[in-house]
């Protein structure tokens, strides 16, 4: 159930995001969410997007360095506590966040966070057996409606 | 192919009988330098005004040369020479049998000229020849010459010499790398010619565009034309699978032909039957004890059109002890990877743009493309080391990013003892030389 994650380098630019964004909509891919990680000097763009693997491509083919990684995709829910209860079993079994970010929209009371472990297959069983709802794929990019 | 000639000198290489003369022995080699010397020196009086004003104020004649050991009782020559003799004043022939001239590139000013003498293309392709057949080519090779053809003495010098060896030639000169790519692979190129940066960007697009160049049929790289380094080579060789063999030369003496390294990779033998070498303080410019590094002076002993007696090359390299592997007896001098005109003084020290490519070498095991940056604010020079992002490099974890701009300023800082700061940029910001690679922008107002 992990979701490829892909990441690039940038420098802290005037138009360099533009220009990522551009060359995504220029292929027909949309961003599904996404996370600027920035520094003094530069930043680190994650996205999340269907067809990675094009998204990946197009980039590349524009110069970029890209990074696929493995991420965790889960529900959460929308309520004081609820975060902090389905991290509760990870920190316990030693499972460390590298970086978390949320998905744009929610729904029912539920909100989408996207977890970079770094062990994500123990945090996937470990989530799992807490009862916590594991997204994949299917059920991110075409969500019943 | 017999048992013997596996375990020779070259053994892969079928040999060529001008390299003989790379195996003379050292007392007969003395003789042809000495009467060589004796020649050249009456030539240049006779014939070149700067070289007769130079050697009256000396004191010297001709008549004071009986040898090569009386190499030192002659003036030096430097590059501030060439240029003020620009462009035909140290020809030491009439223009009539001048049938070549080459330029260098020169940076700054006016280039410098080189002069050539139907006999002079004869030695220079001569050295060629035995330049290739040290790296183990014959007949049989096909070479790829991605060296510039033009002004620039690569490209027809490495032309000529391929041709005369008995290989295959395919000039392609420098630049349109995809097409580069193209051809050594669709027909079989099993030796290139280049800068060795440029080889570098070559196997960085080969690998882009899905291509694996140790699949392909080359296995040798003559590269030259610009200091580079012992990991630069180590990197080269397995990334492409090939053996990488140093050359060494310059426009004021012949081009490329100068040095060369033989099978043992160990060192580059001076080609001394043509090219005396000395190796002279710079400061002082007294030979250093034997062994010792300093400045590489050269003296063409049989060129006829622009003869240099004791040109100042400002590279720094030191004469290797011992024997070579392969057997010859030309004296070798250690890979050059100091230019003194390279050199940078950042807070009073030396610093070589090649001591930051080790350094970043050490840490990641890949020569990333880098660019130095030199400022000065309120009169303290700052260095800005950039280098690329390579996938090797990056991950998506912020602090892995911030460890490596670590990891990398403080080896570069190791290597060199001053400060720097690294920045990490994107691929393909720093732009790429087809030559020549510019490794350091001064923006300082010195």
């Amino acid at each position: 159930m992990k979701i490829s994650q892909i990441s690039l380098f940038l420098e802290n630019k005037p138009g360099h995001l533009s220009s990522v964004c551009q060359t995504l909509a220029d292929a027909g891919i949309s961003i599904r969410t996404l996370s600027l990680a920035d520094t003094q000097r530069f930043g680190i763009l994650r996205l999340i997007v269907e067809d990675w693997k094009r998204a990946k491509a197009v980039l590349e083919a524009t110069g970029c360095v890209v990074n696929v990684t493995d991420v965790v995709a889960t529900e959460v829910e929308d309520r004081p506590g609820g975060l902090a209860a389905l991290l509760r079993p990870l920190e316990e079994s030693g499972v460390n966040v590298e970086y978390m970010y949320a998905f744009a929209l929610g729904n029912k009371g539920r909100a989408t966070m996207v977890f970079r472990f770094d062990q994500p297959d123990a945090a996937i069983e470990i989530l799992k057996k807490s009862g916590v709802s594991v997204l994949g794929s299917v059920n991110l990019f075409r969500p019943a409606t | 192919m017999s048992d013997s000639r596996a375990s020779g000198p070259d053994a892969a290489a079928r040999f060529h009988p001008a390299s003989s003369l790379d195996y003379v022995p050292r007392e007969q080699l003395r003789r042809l330098q000495s009467q060589r010397l004796k020649e050249v020196v009456s030539r240049v009086y006779d014939h070149v005004a700067f070289y007769r004003r130079r050697m009256d104020q000396l004191g010297v004649t001709p008549s004071d040369i009986r040898s090569i050991d009386d190499v030192d009782k002659l003036p030096f020559t430097l590059k501030s020479d060439l240029r003020d003799e620009y462009p035909f004043g140290l020809f030491a022939a009439p223009l009539g049998q001048i049938v070549r001239l080459h330029a260098s590139s020169g940076t700054t000013g006016k280039p410098i000229v080189a002069a050539y003498t139907q006999h002079d293309l004869d030695v220079w392709k001569n050295v060629m020849v035995r330049t290739f057949a040290a790296a183990g080519l014959s007949e049989g090779d096909i070479v790829q010459n991605s060296y510039g053809y033009g002004l620039f003495t690569g490209g027809l010098g490495a032309h000529y010499g391929a041709e005369a060896l008995g290989a295959t030639v395919i000039p392609t000169s420098g630049g349109n790398t995809d097409r580069q790519i193209m051809i050594l692979k669709d027909f079989g190129v099993t030796a290139i010619c280049c800068t060795p940066s440029y080889f570098l960007h070559v196997l960085d697009r080969a690998a882009e565009i899905g291509i694996d160049v140790r699949h392909l049929p080359l296995r040798v790289g003559v590269f030259g034309a610009e200091p580079w380094t012992e990991a630069m080579r180590r990197r080269i060789e397995e990334l492409a699978g090939i053996k990488a063999y140093d050359i060494y030369g310059l426009t004021e003496i012949i081009g490329p032909g100068v040095g060369a390294e033989c099978s043992g990779q160990n060192g580059l033998h001076i080609f001394e039957d043509h090219f005396y070498p000395e190796i002279v303080d710079p400061e002082t410019g007294r030979p250093v004890p034997e062994g010792a590094d300093g400045e590489l002076v050269i003296t063409t002993l049989t060129k006829q059109a622009m003869p240099m007696l004791r040109y100042r090359s400002r590279d720094i390299t030191a004469f290797l002890p011992g024997s070579s592997p392969s057997g010859r007896t030309l004296r070798r001098i250690r890979r050059i990877f100091h230019r003194s005109d390279d050199m940078f003084i950042v807070r009073g020290v030396n610093v070589f743009p090649s001591q930051i490519e080790e350094a970043l070498l050490r840490v990641e095991g890949t020569l990333p493309h880098y660019q130095i940056t030199l400022t000065r604010q309120r009169g303290l020079d700052d260095v800005d080391v950039q280098i690329e992002v390579t996938p090797e490099l990056f991950s998506d974890r912020v602090s892995a990013m911030e460890n490596l701009q670590q990891r990398l300023a403080k080896a570069i800082e190791q290597t060199v003892n001053i400060r720097v700061n690294v920045s990490l940029v994107e691929p393909h910001s720093i732009a790429r030389s087809e030559g020549k690679a510019r490794r350091v922008i001064d923006k300082r107002d010195l």
